[in-house]
């Protein structure tokens, strides 16, 4: 009984996010025993959309760099799973490489533009890039244009790696979700992290403390943009379709809302954010046509009342900052 | 080379340029002067074009329909300024990101509500549905019309802007809004003014596009991003840097669409041409911004002293 007593975590929020997590360790098996197998497919979309949002997080909160571009990873992710099972190659191997490769050489070009610039021109010049990425794949017609290219394969893996079924593919989302906030949580704890951090507060003072902020950022947005690209990858392979629809700006005005509802700049905050979004999105859309009213009405008291969101309501009553 | 292909494309470009001046008008001085950014300013683009689209159908006369649309966008600006976005000038850009996106689910549903899923088409009084012939070159009235009314707008906007009294504060605001409130203005009137006389611009540009695309749900959801991008291309918070900047991109949009595979069939195979075209004359707005942006930050056009 200690020993597990030793595990617990102190604070209510981190009970709730470590029961969530073993809750959604479970959760194919519980969806198994109530036979509602629709309930794995929407609970794997949550959880990719989960881990680009945490990467989002990660410049966004940590960072202080809100991009409006973000999306475009996911497109990157999934684009390199499509185009190379266009050609016959299936090895998933080579699809993450591929999409952290591409992810990585573009975020740097266009992050290495983009962060020269602060605060709203920053919003405006990330979504400006990423509406590139969508006109591109919308003339690529080898690739489908805007009909979107079919994905009729999954992935390959070694036999005990493999995404085949769909109870597979979600334990690869839930394992690169732990990953991702194992991940993120040692980078922010980093002296990495603290320079991010702390250049997102006062970023002349970290200049004159010696540090180049201009590289430790632009690092922090490759990596970003790199997880965000596996989760990409994983998005292709769950629809098994992909389009540039997946790019456009509202995508990336929905992952910065996912953030904002869990409470920007925490551990767990974007995977609750995106969960609820998901959820949210999926009842209410059977509920009414008029869900998207229920959904602004939402979002406008969220931000006109609910400072910190669903994390700061967890924690509401402690002292933290 | 056809002369007359080209002209008409010309004023294509010219009709576009001016919409999308009407609409970045508005957006550059809420941004300027209040610091707000107002994704849901295609929303009154939107509403703009339902009212007017309903006045006409129930009096039959187009410029009532425009008068008393005018007057219903400005209350409906006037609202959201007085209930949601005054609580929010002092907050960050993130937070106005999300409640204008809201504004949009809010006003996009109540539309579908209200007006049906389907959109609105509104006839034109038969004076206007005509052509003019000058030469051997056929220009549509109504195109004309638009292009004569942004340009009205616009001369009256500098009028309004650089020789009133309310133009004073609105400059003086775009500038340095911290000077014009210790100088004992009484801020919060000329913020719900400029916000409803941008609300009503834009619901203008709607009236006025909507009866040759008809009004829809979300019309004005695309075209809001490229005025954003007018907006910083021309300077946050200068109505003059929103005019040239609304020209050359509406222009620019207009050309490269019709011209830019001709041209880029002079260096490459032509069946190349013509897929990547149409992608690159979409992109071009961005690729523009992104160049400013990394060279000129703020904006071609500046304010005067703007920080």
């Amino acid at each position: 009984m200690g020993a597990i007593m030793k595990w617990m975590p102190a604070s209510l929020a981190g009970r709730v996010y470590l029961g969530l997590l073993l809750l959604l360790a479970i959760a194919p098996f519980i969806f198994q025993l109530i036979d509602q197998p629709f309930y794995l497919d929407l609970l794997s979309r949550a959880l990719i959309l989960a881990i680009a949002a945490l990467s989002l997080n990660l410049i966004l909160g940590f960072g202080g760099m809100v991009s409006l571009g973000h999306a475009a990873y996911i497109g990157i992710g999934a684009y390199s799973v499509g185009i190379a099972s266009y050609y016959d190659y299936y090895d998933g191997w080579l699809h993450i490489a591929l999409a952290l490769g591409v992810s990585a050489v573009f975020a740097l070009i266009t992050g290495a533009i983009s962060l020269r610039t602060k605060g709203v021109y920053f919003i405006m010049i990330t979504m400006a890039f990423s509406q590139m990425v969508y006109f591109t794949f919308l003339s690529l017609e080898e690739y489908g244009a805007d009909d979107g290219l079919v994905i009729y394969q999954r992935s390959e893996f070694p036999a005990w790696l493999s995404m085949e079924s769909n109870t597979q593919l979600y334990y690869w989302i839930f394992g690169l979700l732990l990953l991702t906030l194992f991940f993120i949580h040692r980078l922010v704890h980093s002296r990495f992290g603290k320079v991010i951090i702390g250049s997102k507060f006062n970023e002349t003072r970290m200049q004159s403390l010696g540090f180049n902020t201009y590289r430790y950022r632009l690092s922090c947005y490759v990596i970003s943009a790199m997880i965000c690209s596996l989760a990409g990858v994983l998005m292709g392979n769950f629809t098994g379709f992909i389009s540039p629809d997946m790019i456009g700006w509202a995508r990336s005005g929905e992952l910065i809302f996912m953030v904002i509802i869990g409470g920007v700049s925490t551990l767990f905050g974007p995977l609750a954010g995106t969960l609820v979004f998901v959820l949210l999105e999926e009842f209410l859309s059977k509920l009414t046509v008029y869900w998207h009213l229920i959904f602004g009405v939402m979002l406008v008291l969220l931000v006109l009342y609910g400072k910190g969101g669903l994390d700061g309501l967890l924690k509401r009553g402690k002292q933290h900052d | 080379m056809d002369w007359n292909l080209l002209i008409t494309q010309l004023m294509n470009g010219l009709q576009m340029g001016l919409l999308l001046f009407l609409l970045a008008a508005g957006l550059t001085l809420i941004f300027g002067i209040m610091d707000f950014i107002n994704l849901s300013h295609g929303s009154f683009y939107m509403i703009g074009a339902y009212f007017c689209g309903t006045v006409v159908a129930k009096t039959g006369s187009f410029l009532t329909g425009i008068a008393l649309g005018l007057a219903g966008v400005f209350i409906i600006g006037a609202l959201v300024e007085w209930f949601i976005a005054r609580k929010l000038y002092r907050s960050d850009h993130l937070d106005h990101v999300l409640v204008t996106f809201g504004l949009i689910l809010i006003f996009d549903t109540l539309v579908h509500m209200i007006w049906g899923a389907s959109g609105m088409a509104i006839p034109l009084p038969a004076a206007l549905n005509g052509q003019i012939t000058l030469g051997s070159l056929e220009l549509p009235t109504y195109r004309l019309l638009i292009i004569a009314a942004g340009l009205a707008v616009a001369g009256l906007l500098y009028v309004l802007v650089s020789k009133t009294r309310l133009g004073m504060l609105i400059r003086a605001g775009a500038s340095n809004r911290t000077m014009i409130e210790a100088l004992g203005v009484n801020i919060n009137r000329l913020f719900l003014l400029v916000f409803a006389l941008g609300a009503m611009l834009a619901g203008l540009a709607g009236m006025l596009i909507a009866p040759i695309t008809e009004a829809s749900i979300g019309m004005g959801n695309d075209i809001i991003i490229i005025a954003f991008v007018v907006v910083i291309v021309g300077g946050i918070g200068s109505v003059k840097g929103a005019f040239y900047a609304a020209l050359i991109l509406g222009l620019m949009d207009t050309l490269s669409r019709s011209y830019l595979d001709d041209l880029m069939k002079l260096f490459m195979s032509g069946e190349y041409a013509e897929t990547a075209a149409p992608a690159i004359s979409a992109m071009l707005v961005y690729i523009l911004m992104a160049g400013v942006l990394a060279f000129k930050p703020q904006g071609l056009f500046p304010p005067a002293g703007a920080k």
